[in-house]
């Protein structure tokens, strides 16, 4: 079992999630998170007093999928996400030692 | 509020409603009122501007800074504003009202309304301030003069928190509030306008608190960010606002309420509160293109923030104008203040490095030494005429000089006095929070309240 963990812009996440059902995912969590990669940050100006905020909004997905599943939704999630600027974000594939649905007790493939 | 040596008798003999006389004397038994009768029209004025002003602070004031600043002082700056009016409320009952409109001397009043005695003696009748040839009568009851001036009195010292935003202790500030009102605000609004006062004999233009609400407060507050210091991490940590939306709507509230202000310092519904109503719309209005229109072209984009900044630059450069000017006039005060709360709000606090956190001194002070002098300069005669003073005050080189000389007054009695009073407290029970405290946040820190 993997976890896969997107960072993407907050406005391809529906887009991105289209995607991802028909793969045969079935759950995903979502938090929104602040970041910064190459993408520069916004300089925000108060009564004079600039800030540079280096910190932007985007959204993380992870994602528990069997081995077999990893390069599709990799590549559904890359492929929708991307829109060819600074900033598209990145994906990381994980390990998963253990899987536990909490309702009924499956455990690992079962569980996902 | 009329402020120019006003002897209103014509005005005095034409409430006394000579006609009404045969009436009374039918009615049978004698009423518990006769002669001067309150003017119904004026009054309600009063009660509705009283009602405008005290808007002002509660929420206007409150909102206003409290979405200037970070979220996790947000309760507590709003705690300020409601506090303060609570305290200033009682204060001025039992001493400050007494203090600064009673006859006493030219300096302060005395303490015959201690406790606001002997206001039921004539509690229907209309008021007159002082007494003898420079006494202004009124056609409001005093109940409502004095609670008009109450919430002035409220938002005056309201204003100075902007300056220690984000570090002052809680129970410093009741202190020092309740010193404040007693020891500064009260003796300047005697000067200024009891017509005992050593200002108003000067002859010194302040229709609705240039230098009693906006100079007193902005000085108030610069000396207490030079003696509080800065805030920890100004200059490198992020202190952006919490929420300008909060800001905006106190802002609009602070536009709306400052009608009663200004208007209703008119002390009646006349057409002088009719014109100062029209002028402070117009200057407020000129304020908040000009602050626009300079953030755009000096630093590129025109920020919300900068709109409503300027909205209440032209505000605080009308008040001592609104019942000496006309309209032309009012759009270059506007103008005027918009340029110089812009440069007092960035410029000059960068420069000279304090902390005033929410510009108390730059918008405030800045702007309502612009008003004051330029009332000077601009004041229209007919607008302050009486029958005692046919042609009014106009606007001339002599009449500015009047008007630096209040001002420079006011500076310096509210710088040094200031000063002191914060000593004291600071003596008393220290003025500012401990370190972690800052870091926390006032709002859990001092009140145990979190925003979520």
């Amino acid at each position: 079992m993997k976890l896969v963990m997107a960072i993407i812009k907050p406005f391809k996440l529906d887009e991105v999630r289209e995607a991802l059902t028909p793969l045969g995912v079935q759950g995903l969590t979502v938090t929104e998170v602040k970041g910064f990669g190459r993408q520069k940050g916004q300089t925000e100006i108060y009564r004079g007093a600039e800030y540079h905020v280096s910190f932007l909004p985007k959204v993380k997905i992870e994602v528990a999928v069997p081995a077999e599943l990893v390069d599709a939704v990799v590549e559904a999630i890359a492929s929708t996400a991307r829109t060819g600027k600074i900033g598209d974000g990145k994906i990381f594939v994980l390990d998963v030692e253990r899987a536990l649905r909490i309702r009924t007790g499956e455990t690992d493939a079962a569980a996902l | 509020m009329n402020r120019k040596g006003e002897c209103d008798v014509t005005r005095l003999l034409a409430r006394r409603g000579a006609a009404a006389l045969p009436l009374l004397l039918a009615a049978g038994p004698a009423l518990a009122q006769d002669g001067p009768k309150i003017d119904t029209g004026d009054t309600a004025w009063m009660l509705a501007s009283t009602a405008l002003v005290l808007m002002m602070t509660i929420p206007g004031l409150a909102l206003f800074y409290a979405g200037m600043v970070r979220k996790k002082n947000v309760l507590a700056t709003m705690m300020q504003s409601f506090a303060v009016c609570a305290l200033v409320s009682v204060a001025w009952m039992v001493l400050g009202y007494s203090l600064a409109f009673t006859n006493g001397n030219a300096y302060v009043g005395d303490l015959s309304r201690l406790f606001l005695a002997g206001l039921a003696e004539n509690w229907d009748k209309p008021f007159t301030l002082g007494s003898g040839d420079s006494a202004v009568a009124t056609t409001i009851p005093e109940s409502v003069f004095l609670m008009f001036q109450m919430t002035f009195a409220i938002i005056t010292p309201a204003l100075i928190t902007g300056a220690f935003a984000d570090r002052m202790k809680f129970s410093a500030l009741l202190l020092f509030m309740l010193l404040w009102s007693l020891l500064i605000y009260s003796p300047i609004a005697h000067w200024v306008w009891h017509p005992n006062g050593w200002i108003f004999a000067l002859g010194a233009l302040d229709f609705a608190g240039g230098t009693v609400v906006h100079i007193n407060a902005g000085v108030a507050g610069l000396v207490a960010a030079l003696v509080l210091g800065k805030r920890i991490g100004y200059g490198t940590e992020n202190m952006a606002p919490f929420n300008l939306a909060l800001a905006v709507i106190g802002a609009s509230l602070l536009w709306v309420g400052w009608f009663g202000f200004n208007a209703g310092s008119a002390v009646g519904s006349n057409g002088r509160a009719g014109m100062a109503m029209l002028v402070t719309q117009l200057a407020t209005a000129a304020a908040a293109l000009t602050w626009l229109f300079a953030e755009w072209m000096i630093k590129g984009k025109p920020s919300v923030l900068g709109a409503i900044s300027g909205a209440v630059a032209g505000l605080v450069a009308i008040t001592p104008a609104s019942g000496f000017v006309l309209p032309g006039p009012a759009l270059i005060i506007g103008i005027a203040a918009g340029i110089g709360g812009f440069w007092g709000a960035t410029a000059l606090k960068h420069w000279c490095g304090y902390d005033d956190s929410l510009d108390a001194f730059g918008v405030h002070g800045v702007c309502g030494i612009i008003g004051a002098l330029l009332t000077g300069i601009f004041a229209y005669g007919p607008l302050s005429a009486t029958t005692a003073a046919p042609d009014g005050t106009s606007g001339s080189v002599a009449q500015l000089i009047i008007q630096c000389y209040a001002v420079a007054a006011t500076f310096v009695y509210t710088a040094i006095g200031s000063w002191i009073l914060l000593k004291i407290t600071d003596a008393i029970i220290g003025l500012r929070v401990a370190e972690e405290e800052e870091r926390e946040g006032l709002d859990v820190s001092l009140h145990g309240e979190r925003l979520g």
